[in-house]
């Protein structure tokens, strides 16, 4: 626990911009970083004391019609020390770009391709940014909100 | 379980129609087919598994003359359709069924392949009837092993009474495309 | 062709495609080769070829209608998905679910985990040529799923683990149907034992081939099974423990080289833990509170009582329930009436019960998380199976992201197979155990 706090604490010195979460459910730590903190802020998270060797999950909320923005939400997992951690930045609907972190963690390359494919985030400096989950041909983002639930792009014509 | 009447290889008959020998050559070769089934799994989600059952110790297809599961579409003469099929897969599923060699006969396994199942949203194809002629459908999500082996006898009792249309460039009205 | 490919082959190499309608009963995955022979120079690896919308699906159900598609995900564990979700979920609630109830769960948990390990293996070694070890694991599974029916009416995709416990309890005769199935399995193991492990040919086609060291493992985001191959000990069940993990005695086995054969043998002796917990939670699993099984009132009857008073005696219920609901629910599910559909006696017969029968179905009422997000995650089939439910306070999720093992995993398969034979890519993707529905989600 104290350690936990500690090593928070620490972040938050060195993110001066970081704003410390509660979930709100127990037991999860939640940081909000700015767009442009959030790689710097990965690879200080990977080194030690914090070593979160593994990226958990990399994904997106679209907050676009309420809050005029997408979220990015990072989960970071350290094996040493059995802690999850949350990040959280925020990219204005104008401009849905972040910084990339494959050269961190391996799996974020797919990680990325998918949350480009639904929402449509470029990744600054991403070696292969292409849809992952849809077809080539497939227009639009399919898990924002403005794209309704049941329109199809069928790729052959089809009968009936 | 729906059974179309016209499928791609044949034509039910009027009775009296045909001769004593084209008739008996007829039931012989319904005969043969139905019990030589070469199926192709076309396999792609959680029927799978049940599929898998189905071929398997506890309900065999072989006893029914499917045990020969061709993974060629050259090879064989069913194509199972099992699983989900998406619109990005849907271009795959027509080429192999276009790869498949006359006399071929489609079973839909599963909600999934018969309409779209659960899934009612923009990946998925709602049904695979809407680019390949299907012959059987097989409701359930998934379909228990005995509804798969009752839909497999209802296919040969099709095989059964499809006749040989012996003019061969003469395509007799079935929906082939 | 997938287009990086195309663009960075050499043109003496031949491109060839594994395509998406695989003999491989995985499911459907493409790779794309490029090949100097029987050599693999390159390749590329093309999913969503099952990319049936869940996460938006899942945006436009109700938290309890779309238990039935997180089954769908990972469909030869679909206890373990239900769980996943279920415990997110209940997380958010604050909800307490009864004892026993969280003994059943971990029963179908672990038979899950059992039933995915052996499709997982015999469809590795089926593809390797071991057709009778194939036959073997799919006889076992349908012991174990026979199990799973007769308490939960379904064979495989059960929706049985629901938000604040099970859907009903176990059934009269389910210890000796379990032992008799852990009987079984264990003599199957046994066979497959004996037929695979000092196996030359397997040995020849798995050993040390398509070796990741731990530390890339991790950098790959490798949970599960797969995981535990190269020699790191991460188990969910033992690092954050759910349900009643931390009182059952198990271990988690890891290999050491993290090839091929290390990913089997993990396997192996994962079932043979799974079975052990079966035993223990056999045994130590609290007694039901007693269910009325046959005397009572028919349901006619009771609902015509009710007009005038509340039915005094228990009401027998239709064959597909055995005896009275009211009397299970302590046991099974959790009290708090915003979670969970109210007896059927309640509905039929009183009027409160009927109003929150109502609610609980109603649009726009039924089961609101607070405002907030969660993250919740259990120990899949292949991995760390995590769910990101982010609530705005309606009875639809706003957003349900799946943390999918296999996604992980499928991920370094490029990698794990440049430079070698084609052939080696079977037992390669096989030991990976991908998953079409999580994968593609």
């Amino acid at each position: 626990m104290e350690e936990k706090d500690r090593l928070l604490q620490k972040l938050k010195e060195e993110f001066p911009a970081a704003v410390t979460e509660a979930g709100g459910f127990p037991a999860e730590d939640v940081v909000r970083v700015e767009r442009e903190a959030l790689p710097r802020l990965a690879e200080l998270l990977q080194q030690k004391p914090f070593d979160c060797a593994m990226l958990l999950d990399l994904t997106c909320v679209d907050y676009l019609q309420s809050e005029s923005c997408l979220e990015m939400v990072y989960t970071f997992f350290s094996l040493s020390r059995n802690h999850k951690l949350r990040v959280k930045a925020r990219l204005p609907e104008n401009d849905l770009h972040i910084g990339t972190l494959t050269a961190l963690w391996k799996n974020a390359e797919w990680l990325e391709r998918e949350v480009f494919d639904m929402f449509g985030v470029r990744f600054d400096g991403h070696p292969n940014l292409r849809r992952i989950l849809m077809y080539d041909g497939f227009e639009g983002h399919p898990l924002r909100k403005s794209y309704p639930l049941r329109r199809q792009q069928p790729r052959l014509p089809l009968k009936k | 379980m729906g059974v179309k009447d016209s499928g791609p290889a044949g034509r039910r008959s009027k009775p009296g129609e045909g001769g004593f020998l084209t008739t008996r050559f007829n039931h012989i070769l319904g005969w043969a087919r139905k019990f030589s089934l070469f199926h192709y799994p076309y396999v792609t989600a959680c029927c799978g598994m049940e599929y898998m059952s189905t071929a398997c110790a506890h309900f065999d297809l072989d006893r029914f003359g499917m045990g020969w599961t061709r993974f060629s579409p050259r090879q064989s003469d069913m194509l199972l359709v099992v699983g989900t099929i998406t619109h990005k897969l849907a271009p795959v599923l027509k080429t192999v069924y276009d790869q498949m060699t006359e006399p071929k006969w489609v079973v839909a396994f599963g909600a999934c392949a018969v309409s779209g199942g659960i899934y009612d949203n923009y990946a998925v194809l709602q049904g695979i009837d809407a680019i390949i002629p299907v012959d059987v459908y097989i409701p359930g999500c998934p379909p228990r092993p005995e509804t798969v082996l009752d839909a497999l006898l209802k296919l040969q009792e099709k095989i059964q009474k499809q006749e040989q249309d012996w003019r061969w460039k003469k395509k007799t009205g079935s929906s082939r495309s | 062709m997938p287009s990086r490919l195309e663009q960075t082959a050499r043109p003496e190499n031949m491109l060839l495609n594994m395509g998406p309608s695989h003999p491989a009963m995985h499911g459907t995955i493409r790779i794309a080769l490029e090949l100097d022979g029987e050599r693999i120079v390159n390749s590329e690896v093309e999913v969503g070829y099952l990319h049936r919308g869940f996460e938006k699906t899942c945006e436009n159900r109700t938290y309890f209608n779309l238990l039935p598609y997180t089954d769908r995900l990972n469909y030869v564990s679909p206890q373990i998905c239900n769980l996943g979700y279920v415990l997110t979920v209940e997380k958010m609630l604050g909800l307490d679910v009864p004892e026993r109830a969280q003994w059943i769960r971990v029963i179908m948990s672990e038979l899950s985990r059992v039933a995915d390990h052996l499709t997982c293996l015999a469809a590795m070694a089926m593809e390797c040529g071991a057709f009778t070890v194939f036959l073997y694991n799919m006889k076992a599974r349908e012991f174990l799923w026979e199990v799973i029916e007769a308490t939960a009416g379904v064979r495989m995709t059960t929706s049985y683990i629901r938000i604040g416990g099970v859907r009903a309890d176990l059934e009269d005769g389910w210890d000796d149907a379990l032992r008799r199935a852990v009987v079984e399995t264990r003599r199957v193991l046994k066979d497959v034992h004996g037929l695979l492990d000092k196996n030359k040919i397997f040995l020849d086609r798995t050993r040390d081939l398509a070796v990741l060291p731990a530390a890339e493992a991790v950098s790959y985001g490798w949970t599960g099974p797969c995981l535990r191959s190269t020699g790191i000990p991460y188990d969910v069940r033992k690092a954050f423990p759910y349900l009643v993990y931390d009182q059952i005695e198990f271990e988690v086995p890891v290999g050491e080289r993290g090839d091929n054969y290390d990913r089997y043998m993990v396997r192996m002796k994962e079932m043979e833990q799974s079975l052990r917990i079966l035993e223990q939670a056999v045994s130590r699993i609290p007694k039901s509170g007693g269910r009325v099984l046959t005397e009572g009132i028919e349901p006619a009857e009771a609902i015509g009582q009710s007009r005038s008073q509340r039915p005094g005696r228990p009401i027998r219920l239709s064959p597909n329930l055995m005896g009275s609901e009211k009397a299970a629910y302590p046991d099974i599910l959790s009290r708090d009436p915003a979670a969970s559909v109210p007896p059927k006696e309640d509905t039929y017969t009183s009027i409160e019960g009927l109003i929150t029968h109502f609610k609980f179905f109603m649009k726009g009422h039924g089961l609101r998380p607070p405002k907030g997000e969660a993250y919740g995650s259990v120990e899949g089939g292949n991995g760390e199976l995590g769910f990101y439910i982010v609530s705005d306070g309606s009875d639809r999720p706003y957003r349900l992201h799946v943390r999918a093992p296999c996604f992980h995993i499928v991920a370094a398969l490029e990698s794990l197979i440049q430079g070698r034979y084609v052939a080696d890519i079977i037992p390669t993707f096989g030991s990976m155990n991908m998953i079409g529905g999580e994968l593609d989600r």
